[in-house]
């Protein structure tokens, strides 16, 4: 009896799943840079578990990050990000919702590399901020990449930047996205 | 009633599933039972791996080599004429390194009674949120001084062994949340020479510490350790006391400095617990300060290969 309740649910979740055209992952990668042009050292970092789900159908799509999953070549400088920064034990994500605006021009049943618009709410620091991204999709099989990079302005999510490093910190960082993802 | 719950599953979920929109999608996300349920490590308990002049349970990362220079001064109550003690100073240079995260070593040289001392920091346990409620650290040092011997009457030997002194802490802290911090450390250190065979060779103190955030660069430490034995003890004829020391933690990028106050113009555990000879009732304290940089030197590994070849 348990087992057969196991594959029910199991066949019912994959059902629905395949309905309605949903792909995940949790490995979707997001590295950003704020290296103001006279800092003498990098400021970059990058994360690999980044969770992405798209919905093929409607063209819905979210980012979900964990912020202390960013990784800094400097560890003092990783310190300072989660504990200065982006005060990653109040926010601990950073997340976008969102759509594909011109679903029109985008078939996820045909290969070929689209320009895509999506648009949606970007949540970081805390604070939450209507954005417009272009970027890439790459369909090939059922396999979908999406690519994107696009500026943050720092002040437009709280984030402050103390006069010391001033001249170390950009006051927009670029945010580059790619995220692979597989229809199972 | 089995059939009739699994009926239920499968209805909700058809259901949620058909009104997905991206509200829900994030949803999906957060109940989705493939993510690794990993407890989150509470980080920064400390902002140095000093509280001022004992260890803090921060640990170096790994591939991280850090600077530390040390100073203290002489007494405040030697006056103006020796413009409050700051025409003399001890320093102590020393050498960190994060070999792992969990497992920090380091080697330093302290003018003040001319000693080298060696030590390592082995972290046991790490505090996490909804998890294990504290960081539990092992310190252990040995150090030498290397004074000239002292003339002995005939018949009598001097020892190298003479010279070492051992010390062993345990690191218990906890962060209470984001601006307070406290740490107690129960302090074993062996001294193989002292002054009178009446002293025990061993001294036995608790410690305590801790710090309060000021701001986001700024924070306020204090420290204290308690003599469980050895209260009499006399260091080079002269009486002893506990060891007290209130700092100032500021942080810069790649600096932490800490200026402090404390009756110990030691900075060695064995020098500042046990053979502290100064005290803050007669205003004998010794102002000072650590000034830490940090080197990365085994980059992380998402940094090793060149950052311009990734393509993303």
């Amino acid at each position: 009896m348990k087992k057969f309740i196991i594959a029910l649910s199991i066949l019912t979740i994959g059902a629905n799943t395949g309905f309605a055209q949903k792909v995940m992952t949790r490995t979707a990668k997001i590295s950003f840079t704020a290296t103001a042009a006279s800092s003498p050292e990098k400021i970059d970092a990058i994360n690999n578990e980044v969770a992405n789900i798209v919905d093929t159908k409607t063209g819905d799509l979210v980012f979900q990050v964990l912020v202390k999953s960013f990784k800094f070549e400097r560890a003092l400088m990783q310190e300072h990000f989660n504990e200065n920064y982006m005060e990653s034990d109040k926010f601990p994500k950073a997340e976008f919702k969102g759509a594909i605006a011109n679903m029109a021009d985008v078939n996820f049943t045909k290969d070929g590399t689209y320009n895509a618009k999506v648009g949606g709410k970007l949540t970081i620091h805390g604070v939450t901020n209507d954005v417009s991204v272009p970027g890439t999709i790459t369909v090939k099989g059922n396999s979908y990449t999406l690519k994107a990079k696009f500026p943050v302005t720092l002040a437009d999510y709280k984030i402050a930047i103390p006069g010391v490093v001033a001249d170390k910190i950009n006051k927009v960082a670029t945010i580059t996205l790619e995220s692979n993802l597989t229809q199972k | 009633m089995n059939k009739f719950t699994s009926l239920l599953i499968a209805l909700s979920c058809s259901v949620s599933a058909a009104f997905a929109q991206s509200n829900d999608l994030m949803d999906m996300l957060d109940k989705d039972g493939s993510k690794p349920k990993k407890k989150e490590e509470v980080t920064a308990t400390f902002k140095a791996t000093r509280i001022i002049n004992g260890s803090s349970v921060q640990n170096l990362a790994a591939g991280v080599l850090d600077f530390r220079i040390s100073h203290r001064f002489g007494r405040l109550d030697q006056g103006l004429e020796n413009f409050l003690g700051l025409d003399n100073a001890t320093t102590k240079i020393g050498l960190d390194y994060g070999v792992t995260d969990w497992l920090m070593i380091g080697l330093a040289h302290s003018a003040y009674n001319k000693e080298n001392e060696g030590f390592m920091k082995v972290r046991l346990l790490k505090q996490k949120k909804q998890g294990t409620p504290i960081t539990l650290t092992y310190f252990g040092s040995t150090s030498i001084q290397t004074m000239t011997a002292p003339t002995l009457a005939a018949g009598q030997e001097w020892y190298f062994t003479n010279r070492m002194y051992f010390s062993n802490q345990l690191l218990v802290a906890r962060k209470l949340n984001d601006n307070i911090s406290l740490q107690l450390m129960p302090t074993l250190i062996h001294y193989n020479l002292v002054d009178s065979t009446k002293f025990s060779n061993n001294t036995f103190a608790v410690g305590v510490g801790g710090r309060i955030k000021l701001s986001k660069r700024l924070a306020l430490t204090g420290e204290y350790f308690y003599r469980l034995n050895n209260t009499d003890l006399l260091f080079n004829g002269q009486r002893t006391y506990n060891a007290l020391a209130l700092g100032l933690d500021i942080e810069t990028g790649g600096h932490v400095f800490q200026l402090l106050f404390s009756n110990s113009p030691g900075m060695t555990e064995r020098t500042f617990v046990g053979q502290t000879t100064d005290t803050w009732e007669k205003g004998a304290i010794h102002f000072g300060f650590n000034v830490s940089r940090v080197f990365t030197v085994v980059k992380p590994k998402e940094f090793r290969k060149s950052a311009e070849k990734k393509e993303w």
